[in-house]
């Protein structure tokens, strides 16, 4: 099988790295995403590692084209993403990107800088422009009011009328003109319109209308106070040319002044978007090429540095499949060819490598959400790519709400390749569209149990004729119809020859969808039926366990631990899986009255105790179950204390010839213990044996020894009980589907005429908006979590340790550069 | 109807079963994914059939009969055979 049975082989290997050729060879392996680096200088601060300078550099250009990007987004442009992935630049080609990239960002400054001081010049003349311009009607109305404020008449008075002209704020107005009022009572008059169109305020950017005042006073110190006070109010306050001609004189200078800032203002606009453009046009590619650069750095401050033969030195985890990619990597990478791979043995354990693709990685992360494999232990993922499905297709056991889930995961896999599928950023659609997978073929199963089931949105289907007969009931027992119209609920009886016919051949029989105590059938059902496949389903882990003694060279184990928990599990609930197909087989409605209840028998069985109503099943039940017990009763001690002995006599005997753990091979920066990934449930059970002191050991095996076997013996009682919530659960959603439809859809159908026709179209959207919020989306995560419990806990505990860790490569794959 | 007992049905199944889990797994092409495939078809073809196995003999030898109102009645004693 491929690597998806157990982890790959995972070796430790140095690489030799001349320090001309170091980087390039990294850059070629990064390419290509094999190794794993493990860091020689854990003890040295980020500050004083020898790359130290580069990564500041890069980081320098990192922040060079922040700003960039800052510019262009407030521009409004997104740049486009790197079409292909360029590589990491030489030494060389990064200056030059550096200097590019400064000598841009420079200009884009200096380009801004102007922009924006040409647009508030521009402003102010505007403003200035609309001084003047909005106020002319004024002095007019004023001439016609109040004669005696016309400027042309009053050349001969002593008093010399003079006008202030200004922008202000509106919402300022009532102030000023209070202050204007107070200040200077009755020696002004001033008058306020609005500017015919907003303009922007300089300070918050937003467009307000700008309101236009018109003093005009008298004396020279009102003019000066009426100056400090507009100062005050921080409006902009104009001359007021007082004859007609220097007024439009100014007019049309204004204008011009407008126009010519307009122009200039034009083409920095254009200018700026020309270096825009550049900027957008080559940002992604730096961007990738200076986050692999750094990545590149970051990576060569791990290695160690030799002086004496001028290399550097990386460790590294390697997949031994791939060594081969590696010597050729190093060869491309390396000027001379002189960089080399040298495997290293090591007593550490290695990551966890299983290979995956776009269909089993839905499965594995599931796996490894509980716990990655420890290394090359057996992984529970390609069992679980069917049995998870099928563990939730029991618990969601209908027709139609498994075709729903099915096909709306076959829309999600058939458009997997759309980016607008992909590239969601709703973290829950992202869950979803990764599981896709795993949603088919829940929706697969669920569509076959819904067919045992005989459930589709909780109605039965009569593919085949029903095997019970009310005819021939109805007739045996003579019910006419003035007999039923007194007797509201009557029961078939199956001691009446032809009323059963026989077993429905595929599923569970439609007459029962009708009765009234169908529970009481399909309770028993589904019972006998959870019991059954869990212990099928536990002891199928128990026996993935044989792998893993096999593999791990414990063969002891196979006689010591894996015997006793077989016959443990066996002779105790596999004993009850034959009661029950027993039973089942044996026993008809003849001797229903007397029929024996196999969970009676059951406790019995473990108090040695017997019930006089109840019945053997077969002769001889009493000393064989007598039997069964003392086999299991006797193969607790043999699991709890065979292993420890075995090992304790093992470590005794040959003493002398026990082998030293390291090889000489090993250098010194090889590090003591590298804490390993941990699981939520990891035990510290080593699948390698270690040369402690025995004594201390011996102990800490007993330990570890009778927790598993207590673990075990409990546990097997208390997961086959665990494994009725499959019972439970799909009890609750045929009963929600059951009510949903009577409560909901069949209102629908009362009403026989045409209204009722058009009442059916809301009932039938309020039954299609509930079933799918409450039945799919509520009931199957409920089904999921439950099949991923029973997984996690019932099933994978029988064989799996899961404390293992990821190799993690170095790579720059696209996915994880944005 | 007659019905055929518990033998056709189970021959039926077993055979289908047995072929989807025995024989289909040979019949794959080689290549890197052989192993999770037949891997799929075998646990596929042992969940299912046991599934199946389970619901008929639940149902072989019924202890009690099904408890009908007596509306059901009066339909189904003409509408079904």
């Amino acid at each position: 099988m491929g690597s998806l049975f157990r982890s790959e082989e995972v070796c430790l290997a140095q690489l030799f790295l001349q320090s001309a050729s170091a980087y390039s060879c990294i850059s070629e392996l990064g390419e290509r995403g094999l190794l794993e680096f493990r860091d020689l200088n854990p003890k040295v601060s980020p500050f004083q590692r020898r790359f130290v300078g580069e990564v500041r550099r890069c980081e320098e250009m990192e922040k060079t084209f922040t700003f960039l990007q800052q510019e262009l987004r407030a521009a409004g442009r997104l740049p486009a993403p790197c079409p292909e992935s360029p590589r990491a630049p030489a030494a060389r080609e990064a200056l030059r990107v550096q200097e590019q990239s400064e000598q841009l960002a420079q200009e884009l400054r200096e380009v801004s800088r102007s922009r924006s001081s040409l647009r508030d010049r521009l402003r102010d003349l505007r403003q200035h422009l609309h001084a003047p311009l909005g106020s002319p009607p004024r002095p007019r109305a004023l001439s016609e009011r109040e004669p005696i404020l016309d400027p042309s008449l009053h050349h001969h008075l002593d008093r010399k009328i003079n006008f202030v002209a200004g922008v202000i704020h509106p919402w300022r107005v009532t102030a000023f003109e209070r202050l204007l009022w107070r200040a200077c009572r009755g020696y002004l008059v001033a008058s306020f319109v609005e500017m015919p169109e907003p303009m922007e305020d300089p300070a918050t950017g937003e467009s307000i209308t700008w309101v236009i005042f018109l003093i005009s006073y008298w004396g020279e110190q009102i003019g000066q106070k009426i100056r400090k006070i507009s100062n005050c109010f921080h409006c902009q306050v104009y001359g007021y040319p007082e004859s007609e001609a220097s007024r439009t004189e100014a007019i049309t200078r204004l204008h011009g002044q407008i126009q010519e800032l307009s122009v200039t203002l034009e083409e920095t606009e254009k200018y700026l978007a020309e270096v825009l453009d550049k900027v957008a046009q080559v940002l992604p590619t730096w961007r990738v090429q200076v986050q692999k650069m750094k990545a590149i750095y970051l990576v060569l401050n791990q290695c160690s540095f030799d002086v004496t033969k001028k290399c550097l030195i990386a460790e590294v985890w390697c997949p031994v499949r791939d060594l081969t990619q590696v010597q050729d990597a190093l060869r491309q990478g390396s000027v001379s060819g002189s960089c080399f791979v040298q495997r290293v043995p090591t007593t550490e354990s290695p990551p966890t490598l299983i290979r995956t693709n776009k269909f089993t990685a839905g499965f594995q992360s599931i796996v490894d959400a509980y716990g990655v494999a420890s290394y090359q232990e057996v992984n529970p993922a390609p069992y679980a790519i069917i049995t998870f499905p099928f563990i939730f297709a029991i618990m969601f056991g209908d027709v139609g709400h498994g075709l729903l889930m099915f096909l709306f995961a076959l829309w999600m896999v058939l458009y997997e390749d759309s980016p607008r599928l992909r590239q969601g950023t709703n973290e829950i659609w992202l869950t979803f569209f990764e599981g896709r997978y795993l949603i088919l073929l829940m929706g697969a199963f669920s569509i076959y149990t819904g067919f045992i089931y005989n459930e589709c949105f909780s109605k039965a289907t009569a593919i085949f004729p029903s095997a019970w007969s009310v005819a021939t009931m109805a007739n045996h027992s003579s019910w006419s119809s003035a007999y039923l119209a007194t007797h509201p609920s009557l029961t078939l009886d199956p001691n009446v020859t032809g009323v059963f016919q026989g077993p429905y051949p595929f599923g569970i029989d439609p007459i029962w969808s009708l009765a009234t105590n169908h529970l009481n059938f399909l309770n028993s059902f589904k019972m006998k039926m959870s019991v059954v496949l869990g212990i099928v389903h536990m002891g199928f882990g128990v026996m993935l366990g044989v792998f893993n003694h096999v593999h791990f060279q414990q063969r002891h184990r196979l006689v010591l631990e894996f015997l006793p928990e077989m016959i443990f599990l066996l002779a105790l609930f596999g004993y009850l899986v034959f009661l029950i197909f027993y039973k089942w087989i044996k026993f008809s409605a003849a001797d229903s009255r007397v029929a024996p209840s196999i969970l009676i028998h059951f406790i019995d069985m473990f108090l040695f105790t017997s019930n006089a109503e109840n019945l053997p099943l077969y002769p001889g039940q009493v000393p064989v179950q007598m039997v069964l017990v003392v086999l299991a009763l006797a193969s607790v001690p043999v699991l709890l204390l065979g292993t420890p002995l075995y090992q304790w006599c093992r470590q005794r005997a040959p003493r002398t010839v026990r082998p030293r753990p390291l090889a000489a091979g090993e250098q010194e920066p090889l590090l003591e213990g590298q804490e390993a990934g941990n699981s939520v449930n990891a035990t510290t059970e080593d699948v390698e044996s270690g040369g402690h002191s025995p004594d201390h050991d011996f102990a800490e095996i007993f330990m570890h020894q009778a927790i598993h076997t207590i673990e075990y013996c409990l546990g097997c009682v208390s997961n086959t009980a665990s494994y009725l919530r499959l019972w439970a659960l799909s009890l609750a959603h045929a009963q929600l589907s059951e009510v949903l439809w009577s409560m909901v859809m069949r209102n629908g159908f009362v009403g026989l005429s045409y209204v009722g026709g058009v009442v059916l179209v809301p009932v039938f959207a309020a039954f299609a908006v509930l079933t799918v919020a409450i039945l799919l989306v509520m009931e199957g995560l409920s089904a999921f979590l439950h099949a991923l419990r029973l997984h996690w806990v019932e099933f994978q505990n029988k064989f799996y340790v899961g404390a293992g860790y990821k190799l993690c490569p170095f790579a720059f794959a696209p996915d994880t550069w944005e | 109807m007659a019905y055929g007992g518990l033998a056709v049905p189970i021959i039926v199944m077993s055979v289908f079963w047995g072929v989807v889990g025995g024989v289909l797994p040979w019949l794959v092409p080689k290549g890197p994914n052989r192993g999770v495939i037949n891997t799929m078809l075998v646990t596929c073809a042992v969940c299912c059939y046991l599934f199946w196995l389970i619901a008929i003999l639940a149902q072989l030898n019924p202890l009690f009969g099904p408890q009908l109102s007596n509306e059901t009645i009066w339909y189904l004693r003409y509408h079904w055979p």
